[in-house]
C-alpha cells in the first residue's frame, strides 16, 4: 500500500521570526498552530491529531505534545512528539499521513517552535565528555570535519560553499519574514569571521525565535477545504546514525536512501522537480544533499551550486525563502511551509517560481545521522 | 606552568581503563574479542556495535596514524578555551583502523593536512587525567 497522494497539506502557519525577546517557546508553538489551522479554514474542534518537535532550548516539557495540546485546548485522538534532529519536521508530516491513512486521526497539525535566539542557552552537559575535553563543541565541529573531508576528496572550495550562502541570501531578499535580507557578495562571505574552520560565520545557520506549523488531512477531505491542496506525493527516511568521527568518508548521507524511497513512491525522477527546499544547517549540508539526491554526481556538488543554479530564476531554485541560513532556523518546518506556498502560487510575486508543480523538501539531523524527504505536488 | 583552564573530562566508570592507561602514557581502545571490531573510545559503550558481543577488551594501540580530518576553532564555546583560540581538533585514524578525536600539537594549525602522519604523545592534566594528543610523526 503506497501513501502516494493519499494525504495533503491544507494549512500552513508561522509567526514572526528572528530575535523576539520575552516570549516562551510554547508561545510560538500555539501561535503557529493557530495560524495553520485558520489558514486551512478549519476550526479547533476539527483537529484531532497533534505532533510536535520540541525546540532545542532548555526547560522543554517532558510531555511536550500534550502540553502543546493543552495550551491549544485540543484533546487529540492521536498525539506524539519526535526527535531525529533536523530531520524531524518531515517525519512529523509522514507520521501524520500514516495516522490519517490508518484512521487514527482526520486533521493533524505538525508544529515546531523555539526561543533559541533570546531564551537562553541549550541544556548544559551533565558531565564533561572526552571530546569536550579536547575542545570539540557544537554541530559546526562535526559538519566541519565532514566538509573538510569533502574538500580533500573532491576539491570542493570555499567559493563553492560561498555560492550556496549567496544564492540563498538572494532568494531571501524578497521574503518579508526572512531575518537576513541584505544582499551578500562572495567577498563579504569570505570576510565573515571563522567560527569553526572550514566554516565562516556565513556558512552557519541562524539561531532563531519563532514557530511554524502545517495541517495534514486526507486527499478526500482536502478537496472541500479553503486552500489548494498540496499533495504528499512521496516520502522517504533514512538514518545512517554514523559515528560522528567517522563522518566524511565516501559513504553517502541519508539523503541517498531517503531520496530514492521518496522518488520511488512519487514515481518521478530528479528532472521532474521544479524547486527544492533543502535542510541547510551549514552551506555544506545543502551541497552534499544535492549530490546524494542524484541531482549531480558524488563529488560534483561544488560545481553544481555555482553559477546561480539555485537562485529563483535558476535551473533548480533551492531554498526560495532563504533557508536556515538566511530565513530562520525553524529546523525544517518553514521549508515545508515554503514548499507548500510556492506550489499554491501564493508567495510574493518577486520570488514565485513560475509554474511550480513539484517541490522536494529535505530534513537532516545529528551529524548527517538522519535524513527525511518529502515530495509535494499541487 | 599556567593554570589548566580547559574542562577536564569526567572519569566515567566505563572509561576508567582508558584514563588509567593514559596516566601511564598508553593509548588504549576496546576491541571485540569475538569479531575483532575496534570500538571508538568516545562511543562509551560496553557492547560491540557490530556483532553485539559483550566480550570487549581494552587493547594498547600503536599510537601511530594519520589525520582523517580536522577543524580549527576560532570561536570559544567554553570559557576554558577563551585563551586557546584558534585551536584545532582532529580525528586521527590509527594504523589499527580505529579513529580517535584529539588535538594536534607541535605544529601550527596552518601546517595540519589531511593524511598527515602523526604519533601519540601525552599531556598530564592532573592526578587522574592525562590526555592523548598527537604530534607530527618524525
Amino acid at each position: 500500500m503506497s501513501l502516494k497522494d493519499k494525504c495533503a497539506i491544507v494549512g500552513v502557519g508561522y509567526t514572526q521570526q528572528g530575535k523576539l525577546p520575552g516570549r516562551s517557546a510554547m508561545s510560538f508553538f500555539v501561535e503557529a498552530a493557530a495560524n495553520a489551522v485558520r489558514d486551512a479554514g478549519l476550526k479547533k474542534e476539527d483537529i484531532d491529531g497533534v505532533l510536535t518537535q520540541s525546540g532545542y532550548n532548555q526547560n522543554v516539557a517532558q510531555f511536550h505534545s500534550m502540553e502543546v495540546s493543552r495550551l491549544l485546548g485540543i484533546a487529540p485522538r492521536y498525539t506524539n512528539q519526535a526527535s531525529v534532529g533536523g530531520a524531524t519536521c518531515n517525519t512529523l508530516v509522514h507520521q501524520a499521513a500514516m495516522a490519517i491513512e490508518a484512521g487514527l486521526a482526520n486533521y493533524v497539525v505538525c508544529i515546531f517552535g523555539d526561543n533559541a535566539a533570546t531564551g537562553g542557552a541549550r541544556s548544559p552537559q551533565p558531565s564533561v565528555s572526552l571530546d569536550v575535553g579536547y575542545g570539540q563543541f557544537g554541530a559546526a565541529a562535526g559538519y566541519g570535519q565532514a566538509a573538510r573531508r569533502h574538500m580533500h576528496l573532491y576539491g570542493t572550495t570555499h567559493d563553492q560553499l560561498g555560492a550556496v550562502a549567496t544564492s540563498f541570501r538572494k532568494n531571501a531578499m524578497d521574503n518579508p519574514i526572512a531575518t537576513m535580507r541584505k544582499p551578500l557578495t562572495l567577498e563579504e562571505y569570505h570576510n565573515s569571521r571563522w567560527v569553526v574552520e572550514p566554516f565562516h560565520l556565513l556558512d552557519c545557520c541562524l539561531v532563531s525565535d519563532g514557530g511554524a506549523a502545517v495541517v495534514v488531512t486526507s486527499a478526500e477531505r482536502a478537496k472541500n477545504l479553503k486552500q489548494t491542496p498540496i499533495y504528499i506525493m512521496g516520502m522517504g527516511q533514512s538514518a545512517p546514525c554514523y559515528v560522528p568521527n567517522d563522518v566524511g568518508g565516501k559513504d553517502p548521507t541519508g539523503a541517498k536512501e531517503s531520496g530514492e524511497e521518496a522518488f520511488k513512491m512519487a514515481g518521478i525522477t530528479q528532472k521532474d522537480i521544479d524547486l527544492c527546499e533543502l535542510y541547510d544547517c551549514f552551506t555544506f549540508t545543502a551541497l552534499v544533499t544535492l549530490e546524494d539526491y542524484g541531482f549531480c554526481k558524488k563529488g560534483e556538488g561544488g560545481a553544481f551550486v555555482e553559477g546561480g543554479r539555485l537562485e529563483i530564476g535558476g535551473a533548480l531554485p533551492t531554498n526560495t525563502a532563504g533557508g536556515l541560513l538566511s530565513e530562520s532556523y525553524m529546523t525544517g518546518m518553514l521549508h515545508i511551509v515554503e514548499g507548500v506556498r510556492q506550489l499554491r502560487g501564493t508567495v510574493e510575486p518577486e520570488r514565485q517560481v513560475k509554474d511550480a508543480e513539484i517541490a522536494l523538501v529535505s530534513g537532516n539531523g545529528g551529524i548527517l545521522a538522519s535524513h527525511s524527504t518529502t515530495i509535494l505536488r499541487r | 606552568m599556567t593554570e589548566y583552564k580547559r574542562p577536564i573530562p569526567t572519569v566515567t566508570p566505563l572509561l576508567e581503563p582508558f584514563f588509567k592507561a593514559a596516566k601511564e602514557h598508553q593509548l588504549v581502545t576496546q576491541q571485540c574479542k569475538d569479531c575483532g571490531t575496534w570500538v571508538q573510545v568516545s562511543l562509551q559503550t560496553d557492547q560491540c556495535p557490530d556483532c553485539w558481543s559483550r566480550n570487549l577488551e581494552w587493547k594498547t594501540l600503536s599510537g601511530k596514524g594519520k589525520v582523517f580530518t580536522y577543524n580549527v576553532f576560532h570561536q570559544p564555546y567554553h570559557p576554558g578555551f577563551r585563551d586557546e583560540v584558534p585551536y584545532n581538533t582532529a580525528v586521527i585514524e590509527l594504523d589499527e583502523g580505529v579513529k580517535f578525536l584529539s588535538n594536534i600539537v607541535g605544529c601550527a594549525n596552518e601546517e595540519i593536512k589531511v593524511d598527515m602522519p602523526v604519533e601519540v604523545c601525552f599531556e598530564d592534566v592532573n592526578a587522574e587525567v592525562s590526555l592523548p594528543k598527537f604530534k607530527p610523526a618524525g
